[in-house]
């Protein structure tokens, strides 16, 4: 062994890298298969849930249908809401919990299931198919989801009641949420991190995909949420920048909690991550359509080159 | 008349005793929202959210999802203006537990158009799930809790706080879905909810004396608006219906009382009293209430348009308007 490769990787580090991977792929293959989609996102997250659902969180097995039921209709009157909570296991004093915010994440979130064994590859055919519950813009129903995140922000202040009456039950389990770096330029987000401190909700941990970019293009030229670490430390949690592609990094900050004060893990990452090939779109990665043929089969040609494609 | 002061202060506070799941949320308005008690009884019950309204329905979401059943507190504009896309995402398609308590209706404060909830029951309506409640007296206030808890979604109160009437008899509770009967007619119907009711009742003595019979209903459940005694009111009287609410006649009581008679194609003339597609602005209760046209003389008024001939009520036979001085006792703050 080269002195310069350092020590053997983990077991469970490859593992993530392993499923970071795959779930690009998949997410890719599915771009490709339906000429369109939220592939950045998996560029940037990939590692982020990997570490979460292989390392770092709490949960029992999955305790929903492996292929997601149809969509049954909306809570109401005499009408119970049908929660995607359930491929997160049960929920237990000791267990974590796990709240996506950025509910147009769904796509990589479903592959992330699909790829820790918590839902089956075939439940990623009905994304975005009538009268499904694997809805492109993830909702209460969908797979992973217990709340309707699709409005941006609302999922960290409802993630920080349920933290709130967990820490008064006294629940030894923790109340994870993923949040998107463009929320930090919705004010309710900024409203809960100071009703998090000020609770002492300790127990909370919010991983953010610092990718940079949003809809519009570059945040830094769209809004400007810089300097994101002091300005969420002068809030009152705690706040950590880690390389958003490191296992180790992204796992470690949790191994050392600090009483009274919520934690933040400030993910830095690429959103072309793994698929070099998006540089061409930058700096719009929000949702990719593909603008010809000619440019699908250059992504095609990627998959089957780089990514192991045609042989799944 | 029986004037009471600080109802829901009390109620509260005494029928939360035996019921641990109920916490109260409040954004910095917790006098002005009669809630002080609630939290020197029940410390660790009362949740301090700072003036944070998109948090705090959102985070009351998250409580309700853990069993809890929070009662939000605060200025109704501060509600569903501030916090309406937490309403509907957070608490209404989930049809969550969360109760929101609305203060200052419509014109009842002096603190202008940023205080007024005038548009809130329009608004709230068009809500799927939600249930609304409008309180118009003491016995309202005391017994509407019990209603709003055994609703298994979000509900929304407005509320009245500091010197309240006490319309009627404490021993008769406020029923969900059903309008009180305050008086049987066949010439007008009369459908008046919240502070409008008082008001009213001003006038239709006065109007039976000129020998109009009047079928009179106090409206306190505004959603679902499902009351068979209010089809059946707006079905009979021989010169039409008059609506009056403390609230924009778009989208309230005159427009839910209008779907209905259209839907069941009751052919009556509707005359809705109300603040007629306009901001109020900051001033007493009955300098308002005369303003905009809510008080007895202009229901009189209706009354005439729709029979098509003068009563000759004069000023001095209307019941002198309760004046109200701006600065109360009952009150934290002016407003």
């Amino acid at each position: 062994m080269l002195a310069s490769s350092g020590p053997p990787e983990l077991t469970w580090v490859k593992e993530v890298r392993r499923t970071a991977d795959a779930i690009r792929r998949r997410v890719m293959e599915h771009v490709l298969a339906n000429d369109g989609g939220y592939l950045s996102q998996a560029c940037s997250a990939g590692e982020i849930l990997s570490t979460l659902y292989l390392r770092t969180m709490r949960m029992g097995p999955s305790v929903a249908p492996p292929v997601p039921p149809p969509f049954s209709g909306v809570p109401g009157r005499g009408v119970p809401a049908l929660s995607g909570g359930g491929y997160h296991g049960l929920p237990g004093a000791e267990l974590d919990r796990f709240f996506l915010s950025p509910a147009h994440y769904a796509l990589v979130l479903y592959t992330a299931l699909i790829e820790v064994g918590r839902m089956a590859p075939e439940g990623l055919e009905q994304f975005n198919k009538d009268g499904s519950t694997v809805e492109m813009i993830g909702a209460e129903h969908s797979p992973g989801f217990e709340m309707m995140g699709g409005a941006l922000a609302q999922t960290l202040s409802q993630a920080a009641g349920i933290a709130l009456a967990r820490k008064r039950r006294g629940d030894g389990g923790r109340v994870f949420v993923f949040l998107s770096d463009g929320e930090f330029q919705e004010g309710q987000t900024w409203e809960a991190l100071q009703a998090m401190a000020f609770y002492g909700l300790d127990r909370m941990i919010v991983y953010v995909d610092v990718n940079g970019h949003q809809c519009d293009g570059r945040m830094d030229e769209v809004m400007r949420i810089e300097p994101i670490q002091t300005r969420i430390e002068s809030f009152g949690c705690r706040a950590v920048m880690v390389d958003g592609h490191d296992p180790v990094a992204l796992d470690a900050p949790t191994r050392d909690p600090v009483a009274g004060r919520p934690l933040v893990v400030l993910c830095r990452t690429d959103p072309c991550h793994g698929i070099p090939l998006l540089e061409s779109r930058r700096p719009r990665f929000h949702y990719l359509r593909f603008a010809s043929v000619a440019e699908r089969e250059s992504f095609r040609r990627f998959y089957d080159a780089s990514m192991g494609g045609g042989g799944r | 008349m029986e004037v009471l002061t600080k109802v829901h202060a009390r109620r509260l506070v005494e029928w939360a005793r035996d019921k641990p799941q109920v916490v109260v949320l409040s954004a910095d308005l917790t006098s002005s929202t009669e809630i002080a008690e609630f939290r020197e009884a029940y410390p660790d019950r009362f949740f301090s959210m700072g003036i944070a309204e998109q948090n705090m329905v959102s985070f009351a979401a998250g409580l309700a999802r853990e069993g809890m059943v929070p009662m939000v507190h605060t200025f109704a504009v501060f509600i569903y203006r501030q916090a309406l896309n937490q309403i509907v995402s957070s608490v209404a398609y989930s049809n969550l537990p969360v109760k929101l308590f609305g203060f200052l209706p419509g014109i009842t404060t002096p603190g202008g158009a940023t205080h007024q909830a005038i548009e809130d029951i329009a608004v709230l309506r068009a809500v799927p799930n939600m249930t609304i409640f409008e309180t118009g007296d003491a016995t309202d206030i005391e017994t509407v809790l019990d209603p709003v808890l055994s609703d298994p979604g979000p509900v929304y109160v407005r509320m009245l706080r500091g010197e309240v009437p006490r319309l009627f008899p404490a021993d008769e509770p406020l029923v969900p879905g059903r309008s009180r009967r305050l008086r049987s007619g066949s010439d007008l119907t009369l459908l008046t909810a919240g502070i409008c009711t008082e008001e009213a009742m001003r006038a239709t003595a006065v109007l039976e004396a000129r020998g109009l019979s009047i079928e009179h209903l106090h409206v306190t459940t505004h959603k679902p608006f499902a009351d068979p005694a209010i089809l059946e009111a707006v079905a009979k009287p021989r010169f039409g219906v008059i609506t009056m609410e403390n609230h924009t006649i778009v989208g309230g009581l005159g427009s839910a009382v209008a779907e209905v008679m259209a839907e069941k194609g009751v052919p009556r003339r509707l005359h809705r009293i109300g603040l007629r597609d306009t901001f109020a602005h900051g001033g007493s209760r009955p300098y308002l209430m005369r303003k905009y046209g809510l008080d007895a003389r202009a229901l009189v008024e209706a009354v005439e348009e729709l029979v098509g001939r003068s009563l000759g009520v004069a000023e001095p036979e209307l019941e002198a308007v309760r004046i109200e001085p701006v600065h109360s006792l009952a009150k934290a703050e002016a407003l």
